[in-house]
């Protein structure tokens, strides 16, 4: 399953936990059924439907750009860091 | 990938395919770009650090003979409260608009408060001098601590600190907060026999690039927008232009000519929305050109910083645990690298404990911008000064320390990921071997320091189209603008593809029409992200070629092969011919070849440096003086070896001018005294020696040839290395940048 590594300013909602395994062959379903475990994590990786302005997400170590489309493989280990684009910068 | 393939065309030295134009001037830059009918703009800047704009009356401006039009933030399109996905990443439409021109507070000195467009640019600076603005003048904050103080003033009314997806409701100036934890920083901490914590501070310095902010604008009468410019990214002004102005992006073309130096300070727009609206209310083409006064005051420099550094290690020199506390200026809106810095900030070693707190704090100071590696420096700054005076006190070699506990491929970082294959060690040891460490330096004020530095890279999207001509030559056409040599190293990795001289493919770089789209020339991922787009669309053409031989020779595309430049059959028919005969016969076998490729290739693979310095100071002025400088560089394969060298060599004159130089010097109200290169002191080649280059090759498996982005790593030990060679020279700790002479003065209590 994959392995989610959860950020420092969430774990409060998971009991402390740094690293878990999820289910889910898409990023919308390893964050959907992290929410069903740990209520409260979705809302801070996502705003609606998307991942949040702001958040980069790294499946082993490379950024998505796809979004919640992006598949998820068994093996998988995701980060959710500070986006970091080419330079484009004015906060949200 | 092989480790040690043998190249034809990598890691030589061609010359730069657009270096004849640069040399004898025929190059076109923005400033010398001309258009029938022509307009001048000139823009109106705010005086006041901090202000709200009670009115503003153009009428006077209006009446002036030659004026033909005048914008203010009336003319933009209202942006709301909405954030706008711009491809590089996501921004707040209203501050990227009011960064364009203010529309109810002016928020640093030199924001754009209205703009002229006039028949010459004489009238429309004296145009300027008509508008009358009425302002309430407001208490300015110039300092990321005192910005962070709960009584400071506050920029933005709305503005709460949010802190992954939690928004606090209190009004305040620090724009968010970020943590990243690693292991337990108090087991840590109680494991080492020894702790350092230093205080550092950097100051507000400024990319320095020599061209100016330029754009020419131009409405056709069908509603079609021009825009000639000077940018890191055309693709990104487009999308910048459409979000600003609420236009489709259909009907926008950006045109990126020459660019005189931009350093991650172009990529920001600034005029070019402001010549679009000039030109929309004039009819008329205009064109926009800053002096350095504007570059300084309105457009985006790298942030001032207050960090705190603790590390704590055992007596045999392993780092147990380390922590630091970054709070970064933004400038007047949030959006500074302090993400980026914390990704750096300890990264080029391998610690079990790690605790990084990260803040983004708005100031009255123009937007920062992206400058070479941002964040990284001022981190390393605190980061490896620390380092170096635990190596001292544990009676260490500063270079054999960072050995011990540099990181390699499979160690964690502490934001999380996990490392590829790395040169960091590599380039430690490279150091290390080389004679300048070993040489002699025991005069009197003279001294030695080490620093070594990580950027993490980024690949990005980039597309190529490589067309074949009739004598064997090709045209490359890609959409990254060429800012270091990279037209050449693009072109030398689809020569070696197909086996021809770098001399015969010609590489252009197009406007947002005529390439497929293509990310910013930023985060050191041109020559590896367009150049495996360059690649791929090499190998494309090569695939094609192969089935026109097949044509040719009657036989299957899987009995040709191609080799070093020379098509052949295989299994039967003794058939040969080369690239450029094959090419001569395109038209008998069906017509043009076009290779194409786009790419947004994962493995952009990290850059580490680590740099030797030798300085004399000046007990009586203060002056410190560079008399030796040896960078080594992991760069994964050098593709043009000269152009790395230059990438290392400029970074680290950047470096230089940010350590001992370089800074934005506020009054009290927050005017920029010091807004030109006159007063604003950058390192010219009569200051510092010949930089000594060392090209450590670690291949990126993330690029067919290996290749890591150099341009960005080495600006970031410079500041680091210099403050550890002044400590060796004159027994002082310096913690503040720049380490000026009236700085080292006041440090040696001579003033």
């Amino acid at each position: 399953m994959p392995i989610i590594a959860i950020p420092a300013l969430m774990r409060n909602l998971t009991d402390g936990e740094e690293r878990v395994t999820i289910t889910g062959a898409t990023l919308r379903e390893v964050i959907d059924n992290l929410e069903k475990r740990y209520p409260g994590t979705r809302a801070k990786l996502c705003d609606g439907d998307r991942i949040r302005p702001g958040i980069g997400v790294y499946i082993n170590g490379v950024i998505t750009r796809i979004g919640m489309h992006e598949r998820v493989d068994a093996d998988a280990e995701l980060h959710f860091l500070p986006a970091i684009s080419g330079g484009l910068t004015c906060g949200t | 990938m092989s480790e040690k393939k043998e190249y034809k065309v990598i890691g030589t030295r061609p010359i730069r395919h657009d270096g004849v134009d640069k040399v004898t001037g025929r190059a076109i830059y923005g400033a010398d770009f001309q258009i029938t009918g022509l307009l001048h703009g000139r823009v109106l800047r705010s005086p006041h650090a901090h202000a709200r704009i009670i009115s503003i009356d153009t009428s006077r401006a209006e009446a002036l003979p030659g004026v033909k039009g005048i914008v203010t933030a009336q003319d933009l399109p209202e942006a709301g409260d909405k954030i706008a996905d711009l491809g590089e990443g996501a921004v707040n439409l209203k501050y990227l608009c009011d960064n364009i021109l203010a529309s109810d507070k002016a928020l640093y000195k030199g924001h754009a408060i209205a703009a002229v467009a006039a028949t010459n640019p004489h009238i429309a600076e004296e145009a300027c001098t008509l508008i009358d603005v009425e302002y309430e003048v407001l208490p300015p904050v110039l300092e990321v601590r005192q910005a962070m103080e709960p009584d400071a003033p506050i920029l933005h009314e709305n503005l709460t600190t949010a802190s992954l997806g939690d928004e606090d409701d209190k009004p305040t100036n620090i724009a968010s907060h970020l943590q990243h934890k690693k292991g337990d920083i108090e087991e840590g901490f109680a494991e080492a026999d020894v702790v350092i914590e230093r205080d550092f501070i950097t100051g507000t310095v400024h990319q320095g690039y020599i061209e100016p902010h330029n754009a020419t604008a131009h409405y056709n009468q069908d509603g079609q927008l021009t825009v000639w410019c000077s940018t890191q990214g055309a693709f990104t002004v487009r999308e910048q232009l459409a979000e600003i102005l609420q236009y489709p992006i259909s009907k926008i073309k950006v045109v990126p000519l020459e660019i005189g130096g931009g350093f991650g300070g172009k990529i920001n727009v600034y005029i070019k929305p402001v010549a679009a609206l000039l030109a929309k209310k004039t009819g008329k083409p205009v064109k926009v050109l800053m002096n350095r006064a504007d570059v300084f005051e309105g457009t985006g420099p790298t942030p001032a910083s207050y960090i705190t550094i603790k590390i704590g290690a055992k007596k045999d020199g392993k780092i147990t645990a380390a922590q630091t506390s970054l709070a970064f200026e933004a400038g007047a809106y949030p959006g500074s690298p302090v993400g980026a810095g914390a990704m750096c900030v300890f990264a080029p070693y391998n610690i079990e404990h790690v605790l990084i707190d990260g803040y983004d704090v708005v100031v009255n100071k123009p937007k920062t911008a992206p400058y070479r590696a941002p964040g990284a420096t001022n981190a390393a700054f605190g980061t490896e000064t620390v380092i170096d005076e635990l190596a001292e006190q544990l009676d260490i070699d500063p270079l054999e320390i960072r050995i011990m506990n540099g990181a390699k491929e499979g160690d964690r970082r502490a934001d999380g990921p996990i490392f590829p294959r790395i040169g960091f060690i590599e380039s430690v040891e490279a150091a290390k071997e080389h004679p300048h460490y070993t040489a002699p330096n025991g005069k009197k004020y003279h001294g030695r320091g080490v620093a070594s530095g990580f950027w993490f890279n980024i690949g990005l999207e980039s597309s190529v189209t490589i067309n074949v001509n009739p004598d064997g030559t090709v045209n490359l056409v890609e959409g990254s603008t060429d800012i270091g040599g990279t037209r050449a190293s693009i072109a030398m990795q689809a020569a070696e593809v197909l086996g021809i001289p770098a001399e015969s493919v010609n590489p252009t770089v197009v406007d947002t029409n005529s390439i497929g789209y293509t990310a910013v020339t930023g985060g050191s991922r041109t020559t590896y992200a367009t150049g495996y787009a360059a690649y791929e669309a090499a190998h494309d053409v090569v695939k094609q070629m192969i089935g026109r031989a097949a044509k040719l020779w009657d036989v299957d595309e899987a009995n040709v092969q191609f080799a070093d430049g020379e098509f052949s059959s295989i299994n039967g028919k003794e058939e040969q011919i080369s690239f450029r005969d094959l090419s001569a016969r395109l038209g008998q076998t069906g017509g043009p070849v076009i290779g194409r490729a786009t790419m947004n290739p994962a493995g952009a693979g990290g850059a580490f440096a680590t740099h030797v310095v030798d300085v004399a100071v000046d007990e009586d002025t203060g002056k410190v003086e560079i008399l030796r400088y040896t960078a080594t560089q992991d760069a994964g394969k050098a593709i043009h070896p000269s152009y790395v060298e230059g990438q290392i060599q400029g970074g680290v004159v950047q470096g230089i001018g940010w350590a001992l130089n370089e800074e934005y010097i506020y009054n009290e109200e927050g005017t920029m005294t010091n807004a030109s290169f006159l007063d604003y002191r950058m390192p010219t080649c009569l200051d510092l020696p010949m930089i000594d280059t060392v090209i450590v090759e670690v291949p990126n498996p993330g690029h067919p040839y290996g290749v890591r982005g150099v341009g960005e790593v080495p600006i970031v030990p410079p500041p680091a290395a210099i403050a550890n060679a002044i400590y060796d020279a004159i027994g002082i700790r310096m913690t503040e940048l720049p380490m000026s002479p009236d700085r080292l003065l006041k440090a040696m209590g001579k003033i």
